[in-house]
């Protein structure tokens, strides 16, 4: 492949990546949760009759109007960037990553077009029963816009369902099912609309909090408590429980970033679960990379077995086992892997110069060789470690991954307290007076967002340094255009999401502040 | 069982409709130009600008489509052109992020930049979205500069990264026939949807003058094409060879091609005609059907009949036909499954579209409490 890679070409397309997709996560949660918040009360409005519902519903609809057309416009660069940044990847994977995208397109991104128009424009065009549906079938086009990105998104963590074809340099998909029923696009999806459900409840929970702290709109703000308390509170059971699937999962598909999770270096059996703890640096090495280390920790001795294995007997492998290889687990060295992935590298080569010369004879024999099944599982499977330099370089970075993780955590439980608070304060009829707790649940509007964009740090830097794990490298995956070419646009979007982030968050605070018309 | 080849022609007749809705929803580009000469008072403007927006989201996610046809169907192309020409493509994304602001912004109050501001990022999107999409469609014309290497990876021949494309007259002469074409049908459209007479008069007049500079550009492209050369993939092997006269060969060897060629661009006069001389309000729905007829087949031809649909200029080998720049068997037929609900889509579209548009935009509306930008 290309051999003198830019890396500062590649660390700017990164740049690029994670800066419009963290500008496109600010919004998309929103979308996804509040559409459903919507729903429900229309429903009950269309099942009451009672204007009143009306009124709330329009409210929240302003504000969703407002979010979603900055979500569309940070979306659209996102999709384009495949081909635009990573165009290498594009070609290695498109057979398989493209066709989710189109079906997006396609069921997904029609369905919410077309319906958030009579949503917006129909109150007074269509009849009640068709605008109720419409609503619905907004919140549902959203949601089954996400199924599909996560699906794409699924498939580079833990890729399934392909084979290689030589001829061709790339991977085709051999089954739909397998890519869509990939458990990481289960259990990704059921993660990420759940916290994008708790996100929304907290938004409509601390708006209406500050309503009430201004004693003002008190009907609007108890009704609109009510829905978000129920939905999130149930939301974020959910999310803490598809998060904990998830966990299991990555131990499962990609036990490096398990263990980096964890910064767990050593594996070993009756493993703690880290509860809180800060790194520090061990001045011990592998390779090049920093070994850390616990400054301070609180453990629950023997907990990670259990979550992972099933009981405290069960063994965690660490990062080392990885490095080094472990003979009991049957886990092969790293440098053991490049080296098998060199000369799966060496047979493609050797393949691409028989076609080249029409060595018919070369060509048959190299060819057969991709269907050998010992070459797939053994060799193939090792493909990406071709162009890894040092073993040390398929760590990521460990405490980028410990504390996005620990935090989103942390997070999740000061969620469920603070929806059982608000349920519980306004059942017993105390939550206008309660000052103290209105201020928390205001400021408390964030949390959600920080969880969520660290999730997704989380996902992304964890899979470092692969783009698509295992199979190839961020490194190979970049587009090659100049440096300069990259950092002018990153600069632009920069400055673009910026300005625009600003009016947005301008206007919908002068919404708030007008509150609902009468 | 379904061969390849066939499924590699289905999904390029896919691509070519989609491009084809793509460039009749763009009356919605083409009305965003006119905002600053059309209306004379407030009141119009607004009422263009909701007439306009109640539809832009309908072209938007029809360009975000056919993107992800694009890249599920044909990678290859999505790889080069999108990896290689990347300034074109993305100063049409950047057109296309402020135009999703721009409706909801801009009579906002609190918007920090102002509705000047926000109605410029609609006249821009307006008229370079347009523009410079008729610019990229061209070079599958005129040809690009990039070459494969054996691993289909792609490197760009010049530093401009798609901008020389702009240096092309031909390339210029689509892109600006295109801006026209959608003017024409952003005032056929406004026409149609929008009670007030003063705006009537003035819109038929904008007809006119808009009709001419189209036509100019549009015959002036269409000559240079059927007179170009074009690059003509062996069946067998795939080897790429220059042939005199190419397109011009395709239209007369795919006759069902060069009809609906004819029909299209028929279907735009008349829609002209109509609402200029018999004042006629329907004007679009004959425009609209030419320009998707007349797009429709300009796909073909630059696809169809072993032609390469993106050229190399650079390295005449690496050229891109929609044989050896498709998807895998297996994809394109899972593909084709689903694309079978596009129908349903387009069902549930019409239906929609219908339910909001039943009446005419008026004064009065826009007066009233009704949700509008
Ligand atoms: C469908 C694929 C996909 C999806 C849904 C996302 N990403 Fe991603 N992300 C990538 C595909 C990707 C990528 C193309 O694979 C990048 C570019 C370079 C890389 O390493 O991965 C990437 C990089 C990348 C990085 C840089 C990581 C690093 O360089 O260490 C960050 C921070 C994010 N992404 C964050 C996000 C966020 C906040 C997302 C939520 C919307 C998101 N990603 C969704
Ligand atoms: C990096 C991968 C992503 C790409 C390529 C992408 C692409 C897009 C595009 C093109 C749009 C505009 C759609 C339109 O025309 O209406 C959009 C908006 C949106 N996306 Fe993303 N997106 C990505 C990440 C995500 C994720 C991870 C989710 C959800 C879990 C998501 C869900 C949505 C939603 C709900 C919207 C709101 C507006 C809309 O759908 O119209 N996106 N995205
Ligand atoms: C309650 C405890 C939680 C646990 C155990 C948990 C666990 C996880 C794990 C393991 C991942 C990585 C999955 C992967 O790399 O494939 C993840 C990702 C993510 N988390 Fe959480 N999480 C929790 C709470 C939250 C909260 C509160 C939010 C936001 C409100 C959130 C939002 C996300 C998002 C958006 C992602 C990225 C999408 C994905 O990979 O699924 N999580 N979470």
């Amino acid at each position: 492949m290309i051999d003198n890679i830019d890396l500062s070409l590649v660390d700017w397309s990164r740049a690029q990546f994670a800066l419009t997709a963290i500008y496109h996560w600010l919004f998309v949660p929103l979308t996804l949760g509040l559409s459903f918040i919507l729903a429900i009360m229309e429903t009950i409005y269309v099942k009451t009759g009672n204007a009143e519902w009306k009124r709330i519903t329009r409210f929240w609809m302003t504000l969703f109007g407002i979010n979603f057309a900055i979500g569309i416009a940070t979306g659209i660069i996102l999709e384009f960037e495949f081909g635009t940044n990573w165009s290498n990847y594009s070609w290695f994977v498109g057979d398989i990553f493209g066709a989710p995208l189109a079906v997006e397109g396609i069921l997904a991104f029609f369905l919410e077009s077309t319906f958030v128009a009579v949503m917006f424009f129909g109150w007074n065009k269509v009849n009640k029963k068709f605008h109720l549906v419409s609503t619905w079938l907004v919140a549902i086009g959203a949601n089954l816009s996400a199924l599909w990105i996560l699906v794409a998104n699924a498939w580079m963590q833990h890729p399934v369902g392909m084979i290689f074809n030589p001829d061709t340099v790339r991977n085709e998909m051999v089954s739909f099912w397998a890519v869509l029923f990939n458990q990481v696009a289960v259990d990704k999806f059921l993660h990420t609309i759940s916290s994008s459900f708790l996100l929304a409840s907290m938004f409509v929970l601390g708006i209406s909090a500050w309503y009430l702290i201004r004693k003002r709109e008190e009907q609007l703000a108890k009704r609109s408590i009510l829905i978000a308390g129920v939905f999130g509170l149930l939301s974020s059971l959910m999310v803490a429980y598809t998060g904990d699937q998830s966990a299991r999962t990555v131990s499962k598909v990609q036990p490096v970033k398990f263990a980096s999770m964890e910064a767990l270096y050593e594996g070993k059996s009756n493993a703690g679960l880290m509860a809180f703890g800060l790194l520090k640096d061990s001045e011990k090495k592998i390779g090049d990379k920093t070994e850390w280390e616990f400054a301070f920790k609180i453990q629950i001795p023997g907990l990670l077995s259990v979550l992972t294995g099933g009981d405290r007997e069960s063994y965690v492998q660490g990062i080392k086992d990885h490095i080094n290889g472990n003979d009991k687990l049957g886990l092969i060295s790293t440098p053991d892997k490049i080296k098998r992935g060199r000369y799966a590298m060496e047979i493609l080569t050797s393949y691409k110069n028989a076609s080249l010369n029409n060595d018919t004879a070369q060509i048959s024999a190299t060819k057969s060789i991709f269907k050998d099944k010992d070459f797939k599982d053994n060799y193939f499977r090792y493909f990406g470690y071709a162009s890894i330099n040092k073993p040390e370089d398929i760590i990521p970075d460990v405490p980028g991954s410990f504390y996005s993780f620990h935090m989103m955590v942390v997070l999740g439980f000061l969620l469920i307290i603070i929806f059982s608070v608000a349920l519980y304060l306004l059942f017993k009829g105390t939550l206008s007076d309660n000052k103290w707790f209105l201020w928390v649940a205001l400021l408390s509007i964030p949390l959600p967002y920080v969880a969520s964009e660290l999730g997704w740090l989380l996902t992304e830097i964890g899979r470092q340094p692969w783009i698509i794990q295992d199979m190839m490298t961020v490194n190979k995956a970049v587009s090659q255009i100049g440096t300069g070419t990259v950092i002018t646009t990153f600069i632009l979007f920069a400055v673009l999401f910026t300005g625009l982030l600003i009016s947005e968050v301008s206007i919908m605070v002068k919404q708030i502040n007008t509150g609902p018309k009468h | 069982m379904l061969s390849q080849i066939f499924l590699q022609h289905y999904w390029w007749i896919i691509i070519s409709i989609l491009a084809s809705l793509l460039v009749f929803l763009m009356f919605v580009q083409g009305g965003q130009t006119l905002i600053y000469t059309l209306p004379q008072t407030n009141i119009q403007k607004t009422m263009i600008v909701n007439a306009l927006g109640r539809k832009w989201e309908f072209t938007f996610t029809t360009l975000v489509t056919f993107g992800g046809a694009f890249f599920a169907s044909f990678p290859l192309f999505y790889a080069t052109s999108f990896g290689g020409a990347y300034w074109v493509w993305i100063a049409i994304l950047f057109s296309f992020i402020i135009q999703a602001v721009a409706y909801e912004f801009r009579s906002k109050p609190n918007n920090v930049f102002g509705h000047k501001t926000f109605e410029l990022f609609l006249f821009l999107n307006g008229s370079l979205g347009p523009f410079l999409i008729g610019v990229a469609v061209a070079t599958f014309f005129t040809g690009a500069m990039f070459s494969l290497n054996n691993m289909n990876q792609v490197l760009w021949a010049t530093h401009w990264y798609g901008l020389e494309a702009l240096l092309n007259i031909r390339n210029l002469a689509l892109g600006l026939a295109i801006l026209f074409l959608v003017r024409v049908n952003g005032l056929l459209y406004l026409i149609n949807t929008i009670n007030d007479e003063a705006l009537l008069k003035r819109s038929v007049k904008g007809l006119i003058s808009n009709s001419i500079p189209f036509l100019i550009f549009f015959l002036f492209f269409i000559i240079s094409l059927l007179l170009s050369n074009g690059f003509a993939s062996d069946n067998g092997t795939g080897t790429m060879t220059v042939e005199k006269f190419k397109y011009l060969h395709n239209f007369i060897q795919m006759p069902v091609v060069m009809i609906l060629f004819l029909a299209g661009v028929v279907g735009v006069l008349f829609g002209i005609g109509i609402s200029v001389f018999r004042k006629s309000l329907t004007g679009i729905w004959y425009s609209g059907a030419g320009t998707m007829l007349a797009v429709f087949s300009l796909f073909l031809v630059a696809g169809f009949n072993g032609t390469s649909f993106y050229p190399s200029l650079f390295e005449l080998q690496s050229s891109l036909t929609i044989k050896n720049a498709s998807s895998s068997h297996f994809t394109l037929k899972t593909m084709m499954y689903v694309s079978f609900l596009i129908p349903f889509v387009i069902v549930y579209i019409w239906y929609a579209w219908k339910a909001i548009n039943n009446d005419r935009i008026t004064e009065e509306e826009m007066n009233s409490d009704e949700h509008k930008y």
